[in-house]
């Protein structure tokens, strides 16, 4: 990402200087984008350098800008790679956090919620979009409908659904009312398959192609772009998604990082909090989130206002 | 394209409700004159399941269970309106609906005019995707992540931001500790998490303002001011509305940030709807009246909705 900063960043930088007599405008509106940047970028690098630092040591020097006395023993710490007496000299809580399962329960409710509620969104946005069937614009606003009910609406009976079922702390549990669809998710594909030109599947159908083959051979390969747009966002969302997982997730086994980080924040040893630990943790918990916007930042950006709110 | 997309969900929905088709996406039919029903029930029946089974059946439910009395022990018990008169009577209540009135005002009167105002720079001088990017990037982190970065960072005796103030020569502050903190402080955190957003969202507004109107306005002289108020403003409206209506929406169910750093509290400074209505569940087991709870928020996210589409005018354009 700063490679692509910079590289970027210099040509406009210089843009408005030479020649012409100083915009001021200009200037003053390129001085609040820079605050603005400044604001939003500074926190993540104090969570950084907070990382870095030793917890015992960041006592006496809570304003230094660098790491206070620079050490990985936060990340050791959180990953398990440290002794309850090494944490407990560098002023972290000598109770282990199970970092790694946590890690590992995030990336498969992410993966699995994220793999379903895309291609069963795709399927019936197909529905939508291709076939004629009595009834279809009643079970779409239907659908669209439940955009407007708040999660916490549902949440309550959902959870006494999934105690009924015995479901409670299970991976079933957590992913199954994800698995399916979200009306944001058809609404998102159907208004993309709506667009789509219909030329090659009609000659396919002419050709005797069925429905299913024509979604899985054509709409599917050509819908590839905003497909990955949809599963980026979505795999964003569940890997951040906290209320759901603290309802139904709160067992050790299946506890993401979202809820992990809420325990380890509240257990404190002897009062003072382990800051470096709990920024490292944090830190490790954002990076698969970072690295994917890193990654595909310009496709996740483009999508906002197009995918309209979400 | 941008806001044709977002704002064809309301009239889809109305069109359905009134039969009165805007011709909003309605796809063209084929003349074929048979239903592929046996085709659509194959692959509609995931999402169907889905939304029987999570969407319909829980709010059915979650309105029967609002007239009930529910400890999760035994079966729920019939009780009338009970729950709802209670509900009226409890002090708790209305002090979680002050609490979250105040986060709404304080959150989205920032988040809006700060993030009206990043759009335009965004628009007219700051047009990389990078710096897009970069002002987008704490939406993309998990609230519970940025609630524990501001609760670090806010910290009374080593927080940066009180290192700042006592810098300056003023006294610390207890930013998540005391009662008239708490609220601006968790308010703050989320406009910084959104901002970006939220301008992104306006953003887009803007670009689908068609350039020719600006041409004109150029060529009659008008002033930066004057093109903003009787231009820009005018013409983004519906993208306002909307933007408002979904962030206010977003803003009354305020949870993550609020169980993360205060817990609702200092004693109930913090406690809003939905802190109130997750301690009544799974704090005393309540379901019957956690269920009524969320049913009046359901009611109030509903009508305030309605309001602003309504006399916003959210759904008209004036670029006619």
């Amino acid at each position: 990402m700063t490679t692509s900063a910079l590289s970027r960043k210099k040509p406009v930088d210089h843009a408005p200087a030479p020649r012409k007599p100083v915009n001021w405008r200009r200037v003053g509106a390129w001085a609040l984008v820079a605050v603005a940047v400044v604001v939003t970028i500074a926190p993540f690098l104090w969570m950084l350098r907070t990382a870095l630092s030793s917890n015992a040591s960041l006592a006496s020097n809570a304003s230094n800008l660098l790491p206070a006395d620079f050490s990985l023993g936060a990340f050791k710490r959180v990953l398990g790679l440290q002794s309850p007496e090494e944490a407990i000299a560098e002023g972290g809580s000598g109770a282990a956090i199970n970092f790694w399962l946590y890690l590992r329960n995030s990336v498969i409710f992410a993966t699995v919620t994220t793999a379903g509620q895309v291609f069963f969104s795709a399927m019936a946005a197909y529905a939508f979009s291709r076939l004629r069937w009595p009834g279809r614009n009643v079970v779409f606003g239907l659908f669209l409908a439940t955009m407007m009910v708040p999660p916490i609406f549902t949440a309550l009976p959902n959870f006494l659904m999934i105690k009924n079922l015995g479901l409670l702390n299970t991976f079933a549990g957590l992913a199954l009312p994800f698995l399916f669809m979200t009306p944001f998710a058809i609404f998102f594909l159907r208004q993309f398959f709506l667009s789509m030109s219909r030329e090659v599947e009609e000659a396919a159908m002419l050709d005797g192609a069925k429905h299913v083959r024509i979604f899985f051979q054509i709409v599917l390969p050509n819908a590839a772009a905003p497909l990955a747009t949809l599963a980026l966002l979505t795999f964003i969302g569940q890997w951040n998604e906290y209320f759901w997982p603290l309802l139904v997730g709160q067992d050790e086994s299946v506890r993401v990082l979202t809820v992990g980080l809420g325990v380890f924040k509240s257990q404190s040893p002897q009062g003072a909090p382990d800051w470096s630990g709990l920024m490292a943790a944090t830190l490790i918990a954002a990076l698969p989130v970072l690295l994917l916007f890193i990654a595909f930042g310009k496709r996740v950006v483009n999508s906002i206002g197009f995918s309209g709110i979400k | 394209m941008t806001t044709t997309t977002a704002r064809g969900a309301v009239p889809a929905r109305k069109a359905t409700g009134t039969g009165t088709g805007t011709g909003n996406a309605a796809p063209r039919r084929r003349r074929r004159p048979r239903s592929d029903l046996k085709v659509a029930l194959f692959f509609i029946a995931p999402a169907l399941l889905g939304f029987v089974a999570f969407y319909l059946v829980p709010s059915i439910r979650g309105v029967y269970l609002s007239f009930t009395e529910y400890s999760v022990l035994g079966d729920p018990t019939w009780i009338g309106t009970k729950n709802y008169t209670a509900i009226f009577a409890d002090d708790l209540f209305w002090n979680a609906m002050a609490v979250t009135v105040q986060y709404v005002a304080l959150n989205i009167g920032f988040q809006t005019v700060i993030a009206l105002g990043l759009a335009l720079l965004m628009h007219n001088v700051a047009k990389s995707t990078f710096i897009r990017g970069a002002l987008l990037l704490p939406f993309l982190v998990a609230n519970v992540i940025v609630a524990l970065l501001w609760f670090w960072m806010l910290d009374y005796q080593l927080g940066i931001v009180n290192e700042i103030i006592n810098w300056m020569g003023l006294p610390r502050i207890a930013f998540f500790g005391s009662e008239q903190w708490a609220i601006p402080t968790i308010a703050g955190v989320n406009v910084w998490r959104h901002m970006g957003y939220t301008a992104l969202l306006i953003f887009a507004g803007l670009q689908s303002i068609p350039n020719h109107v600006y041409e004109v306005a150029s060529l009659d002289g008008a002033s930066p001011t004057r093109t903003f108020w009787s231009i820009t403003m005018p013409l983004l409206r519906p993208v306002l509305v909307l933007v408002l209506v979904v962030t206010v929406i977003g803003s009354f169910q305020v949870f993550d940030t609020v169980a993360v750093t205060t817990g609702g509290g200092p004693i109930n400074a913090s406690r809003v709807i939905q802190m109130y209505i997750y301690q009544k569940a799974f704090g005393e087991s309540d379901f019957g009246y956690a269920s009524a709870l969320s049913v009046i928020l359901f009611v109030i996210l509903a009508l305030v909705a309605f309001v602003q589409m309504k006399f916003l005018k959210g759904n008209e354009s004036d670029l006619d």
